[in-house]
């Protein structure tokens, strides 16, 4: 077996059995745990708050008047790679055609040159993104393994697709290989880390704002 | 303003309430609190933080010095710690690479000083999280482990013993049911006590009976003009819980009981609360998981009470002669309470020019008062370096005058004015509001503001 079929052979049944795994034994390790009955009588009844919830998922995607100031470069930054690497993942024509294999549906992609384009801009942003990681007190201060070793497998997903693009460096199956191999590792790592947070931030936007919301209180 | 050199913010070395407790028994003390505060929320919030930091640029203490450490989801550090090591799913792998270590004694004895020194509780960083982490409700379930730890502040702790003993957080030389007499003699108020059966049970902050005798009048005086069937109980009559404060979470239990007790006893339907904005918090939306069912009765805020009985045309005002004013709105009441709109109402029914701050309603920046935090010693040069940001935002309107409709933080700007020897002194808007019935008593007798 030659380093691509493992790759996108066995390798990515691993990995994508680890993530599933991974991901549920997450979740269900703190979604079993008690449940608080909340006696405490609601201001606002529950289709009220159940709609503050499910705002508060939108509202949170942009910083507020009073807080933009002080955190709009830094969630500009943020959302912007974010964005980056979903155009990278869901846009690429031949991400298109694998990920349709697995969900039996392909969709419209963006020309191959505007994706490298995206993709470098994206690798720029996220060298930003360390550097402030890195230079930002409070963020040093709160960052450990998890933050810098997410960062670099993500990071390395990216570069890896790139070369694998541009044929540099070795032989174009050699870079494919490399490149499924990172996705595996990105995989692997997944369910043990931060990037956790794509199955998290919807769930916890709406929940907390749905509680807040409960008490007429501003979400 | 004026500026005054700020002494350094290092925290004086923590209080550890009994000297017998061990580091070791600390430590489990923390931790056994913790494990008890751990349900599937609070957990799926720790797992959900990306460390992102932006919760500092929301904290006053952080804006205030700049210091990391007063990032509010740092506070709860050694007990993120604590569940990724003890009981997350990965919690075996964490323990066998040591990815998280043990809490220590002395980690635990640091964070004293910014779990209670440096945090109000008031929740704005819960505002700003991109994740929507209530990180506020965090702090509030890891004070509860440091009380367990035998760590939460003496002044607090102290304050809490006593009040859980006699009803009152301080003695005084005279019980607060004559006081309370004595100044409904002196305003010429009624001042209901121990009526059997009410639909109204009034309670009063310890702060008022102790600093602002014409708010307790002022309770009063609506009171009457409203001609509510109400009264206050001998023996419950704080609204304060330091309990709470303190982290004590049987003791909040017991205090917040003796309302609820003496609210059943004289057949009350709305337990009203003064203006204290911790008092709403704890008697309005924790009290009844404390009793373990809903509370037999509606509990209210003084102002969100006053804004439905204008809205039903009950509570009549006249116009103010107030001049130009701003509202400084307290946390618990507006920001984590939602009473939004009922003090905005209040002023445009008399007429008030109020000139918002920039950070007005649910995104008004605490006083720094809060939480206890007034009464610990240690925290005040923090305290002041932190109010700053709030007294140039008040001074940036040009309002001539500061309303307010919380005790606390109406102390807390008092203290502020001494301190910096600013040019305004803080009003209550319970105190406006009686000053402005069409038939004010407290105007008669020279006692409004």
């Amino acid at each position: 077996m030659d380093l691509l079929s493992f790759s996108r052979g066995v390798g990515l049944k691993v990995a994508m059995a680890i993530f599933c795994l991974g991901v549920v034994w997450r979740i269900f390790g703190f979604a079993l745990l008690k449940i608080r009955r909340d006696y405490n009588k609601p201001r606002e009844s529950i289709l009220k708050y159940s709609i503050g919830g499910l705002m508060t998922t939108m509202a949170r995607s942009w910083p507020h008047r009073e807080f933009i100031g002080r955190t709009g470069p830094g969630e500009a930054l943020g959302y912007s790679y974010h964005l980056g690497l979903f155009a990278v993942v869901l846009l690429y024509t031949p991400h298109i055609l694998f990920l349709g294999s697995l969900v039996g549906v392909t969709w419209p992609g963006l020309p191959s040159s505007l994706i490298t384009i995206i993709a470098v801009l994206t690798l720029t942003l996220f060298l930003a993104v360390l550097f402030r990681r890195v230079t930002n007190p409070v963020m040093r201060m709160l960052s450990n393994f998890d933050d810098y070793f997410s960062w670099f497998v993500t990071m390395l997903v990216l570069v890896t697709g790139l070369a694998a693009t541009a044929h540099v460096g070795a032989p174009y199956e050699t870079l494919l290989a490399v490149h499924i191999l990172s996705v595996d590792l990105l995989l692997i790592w997944f369910p043990f880390g931060k990037l956790m947070h794509a199955f998290y931030i919807m769930p916890s936007r709406a929940i907390n704002g749905a509680l807040l919301a409960r008490k007429g209180a501003t979400s | 303003m004026t500026d005054v050199l700020v002494p350094s913010i290092t925290p004086a070395p923590p209080i550890a309430l009994a000297p017998s407790i061990t580091p070791a028994a600390q430590v489990a003390g923390a931790m056994k609190g913790f494990a008890q505060e751990i349900g599937a929320l609070s957990a799926f919030r720790m797992e959900s933080c990306i460390h992102c930091g932006i919760c500092a640029e929301a904290c006053h203490y952080y804006i205030a010095t700049e210091d990391p450490q007063y990032t509010p989801i740092w506070k709860i550090e050694p007990f993120k710690q604590a569940y990724k090591r003890e009981q997350s799913a990965l919690a075996p792998l964490y323990r066998l690479f040591g990815f998280k270590r043990e809490v220590t004694a002395d980690q635990l004895a640091h964070w004293q000083h910014l779990l209670f020194d440096s945090c109000n509780m008031c929740g704005r960083c819960s505002l700003i999280c991109p994740m929507g982490i209530d990180i506020a409700a965090l702090i509030e379930q890891s004070r509860h482990a440091m009380f367990e730890a035998g760590l939460a502040p003496k002044e607090l702790y102290d304050k809490a013993a006593h009040q859980l003993a006699t009803g009152q957080p301080e003695a005084s030389a005279e019980p607060y049911r004559d006081q309370l007499l004595a100044i409904g003699v002196k305003f010429n108020v009624a001042v209901p006590m121990d009526e059997p059966d009410v639909d109204i049970m009034l309670c009063v902050p310890r702060t008022d009976i102790e600093h602002y005798p014409t708010a307790v009048a002022a309770l009063a005086s609506v009171m009457q003009h409203l001609e509510c069937s109400c009264t206050f109980r001998s023996d419950g009559l704080v609204a304060e819980n330091y309990g709470y404060y303190a982290g004590g979470k049987d003791w909040q239990r017991d205090i917040s009981l003796r309302l609820i007790d003496q609210a059943i006893a004289c057949h009350a339907k709305i337990l009203l609360i003064p203006e204290c904005g911790h008092a709403y918090t704890a008697l309005r939306w924790e009290a009844a998981d404390l009793y373990g069912k809903a509370l037999p009765f509606k509990v209210l805020s003084v102002t969100e009470f006053l804004g439905e009985e204008l809205k039903a045309g009950r509570l009549k005002l006249k116009e103010s002669t107030q001049g130009t004013a701003t509202f400084h709105d307290p946390c618990q009441l507006v920001r984590k309470g939602g009473v939004n709109e009922a003090p905005r109402e209040l002023m445009k029914a008399m007429k008030v020019d109020l000139h918002e701050l920039e950070n007005h309603g649910g995104f008004s920046f605490c006083c720094g008062g809060g939480g206890g935090v007034l009464d610990i010693e240690q925290a005040k040069p923090l305290r002041y370096r932190t109010v700053e940001v709030k007294l140039r935002e008040i001074d940036a309107t040009g309002a001539q005058t500061l309303v307010t409709s919380c005790s606390d933080c109406r102390r807390t700007f008092d203290d502020a004015q001494a301190h910096f020897s600013w040019d305004k002194r803080p009003q209550s808007l319970l105190e406006l509001v009686a000053s402005n019935l069409l038939d004010s008593k407290l105007a008669e007798t020279g006692a409004a503001p």
